[in-house]
């Protein structure tokens, strides 16, 4: 019960808290204009050169997009926490570490679907992209996968940001390769092979694939397995990170670096 | 005369070293113009549209130009404000335009390590040859733009101090910016009312230049636009960085806002 207590009620508290920072003024321009403006550069190189429909860049734009609001947040849970002065506060309380991260991923991976479903929404309206009706449920499905695999990734960079300092450098650098490696703009049989074996150990690689075959009619029965892919992606990034976050922890306690970066 | 070129040489300096010891600065200035180079170059090859990866290199240079400006100059006064120096920037002797001016040519200076860095990219993992068709035009083109990107920092700086969330605005112009300017496409694919706003921007002609300069073209004409919008931005600033000025004293919000 306490662990449930710790799940909701710690998460709905910290998102809270993000929002005290992250109002309307800075959501807006950066979390619905920004992605919109990111689809539209790249269906515009795309059309430059002639490589691929304006389709494919809205889905696989909309979907990384998802990674700026899962990469930044959580690494605000730590470094937000430092800069308030909270970090000890909660490191040193008994609660445990699995429902006190993961119920403040909770919020964070509700907020980036949220952001994706409303950049391709946005991006189908103004580049004219129409998709079957049918398929919506499952893009949501897709998306709702999408924004969990990288919340996995998110903790990761979250756990490092108890070691590091620049985490809004690394959260960018994360952004771009993101942007490269995951098939978002450039078809992943077009990169070179070593590329293509690390974007299939990426999230959000198979949900931008799954997201692409539903939006040109293909059944949700046919894309099952890319997104039990990129669920079980998303499962190791989240469990590699709570790890870390464990190491990194012990270590700052070890030798009471956890507040001096 | 001499003493205004020693203060802007000296702010310039002085303003590229401190900039240059920010890891923030510097990494994104140097890694995400990279991203989007080896992005487009893969676009560009995958469409068939091989031999494109100058052009990419040099248009994911300038991106990194702009956001450089529009994240430096942006936040320039802000900064100074949290640094505890705004005071001092606004209470020294010299006029304020003469003191915050290279701080903003310095932000665009930054940018240098952009375009640095995605054809030494180019060079060293795609083999990008740099034989420039009018090198010497290509020095006098990347200047150019430095210093009318540097002024339009001006405007920016004296702008965006009077939002309260400066930052949100940096983040909204910065892709539109890109679009709009043709740093990576042909402008005569966007829609034509959008040819009057790439007019009156900086980077459209800085990128034009640069372009034509190593590509072979007619540099002349884009790198004398480009000045003259420069020479309009500083007009421009000096009105805006002066009603700043008026209304922080009168209001005494200074260090406040």
């Amino acid at each position: 019960m306490n662990s449930l207590r710790l799940f909701f009620v710690g998460g709905m508290t910290s998102y809270r808290a993000l929002f005290y920072w992250l109002s309307p003024t800075i959501y807006i321009p950066s979390l619905i204009v920004a992605p919109i403006f990111q689809i539209l550069l790249f269906a515009y190189i795309g059309r430059s050169a002639g490589l691929e429909s304006d389709l494919f860049y809205v889905t696989g734009n909309a979907i990384q997009y998802a990674s700026i609001p899962c990469l930044f947040a959580m690494s605000q849970l730590v470094s937000g926490e430092r800069y308030q002065n909270t970090l000890f506060a909660i490191l040193v309380s008994p609660a445990r570490r699995l429902p006190l991260f993961v119920g403040r991923a909770l919020p964070v991976m509700g907020n980036a679907a949220f952001v994706s479903a409303v950049s391709f929404a946005a991006g189908c309206l103004i580049l004219g992209v129409s998709i079957p009706a049918e398929a919506i449920p499952g893009l949501a499905a897709v998306i709702l996968v999408a924004a969990f695999s990288c919340t996995g990734l998110g903790l990761i960079n979250a756990a490092i940001s108890l070691r590091v300092r620049e985490n809004a450098v690394l959260s960018n650098v994360i952004f771009g390769f993101l942007l490269i490696f995951t098939g978002a703009n450039v078809p992943i049989s077009e990169l070179p092979g070593w590329m293509q074996d690390v974007s299939h150990a990426l999230p959000l690689t198979h949900a931008i694939e799954a997201a692409r075959e539903l939006a040109t009619g293909a059944p949700f029965s046919s894309v099952t397995d890319l997104l039990a892919t990129e669920l079980g992606i998303g499962v190791a990034y989240l469990a590699v990170g709570l790890a870390l976050l464990r190491v990194f922890e012990w270590q700052g306690r070890k030798h009471a670096t956890l507040e001096q970066l | 005369m001499s003493h205004a070129f020693r203060l802007f040489w000296t702010g310039w300096l002085f303003n590229v070293k401190n900039l240059t010891t920010s890891g923030f600065f510097i990494l994104n200035a140097t890694i995400s113009p990279i991203f989007f180079a080896t992005i487009a170059h893969y676009m560009f090859e995958s469409g068939g549209r091989a031999g494109s990866l100058l052009y990419a290199s040099l248009g994911a240079g300038m991106m990194g130009i702009w956001s450089s400006v529009l994240f430096g100059s942006g936040g320039l006064i802000q900064w100074q404000r949290w640094q505890g120096t705004l005071e001092y920037v606004i209470g020294v002797p010299p006029r304020l335009i003469l003191v915050v001016l290279p701080m903003t040519v310095a932000t665009a200076s930054i940018g240098l390590y952009s375009i640095a860095s995605t054809l030494l990219w180019g060079r060293v993992i795609f083999g990008l040859p740099l034989d420039f068709v009018h090198p010497g035009w290509f020095v006098v083109a990347l200047l150019a733009s430095i210093v009318s990107l540097g002024l339009l920092g001006l405007v920016l700086s004296s702008t965006f101090v009077l939002l309260r969330n400066a930052n949100s605005l940096s983040n909204l112009l910065e892709y539109p910016v890109w679009l709009v300017t043709g740093l990576l496409i042909s402008l005569s694919l966007l829609p034509g009312w959008t040819r009057p706003i790439s007019w009156v921007l900086a980077p459209t002609w800085g990128i034009k230049a640069i372009r034509a300069a190593a590509l072979g073209g007619d540099a002349v004409t884009p790198v004398v636009l480009c000045l003259v919008l420069g020479l309009l931005y500083a007009v421009a600033g000096h009105f805006t960085l002066g009603y700043f000025e008026v209304r922080a004293r009168k209001s005494a919000t200074l260090a406040l806002r």
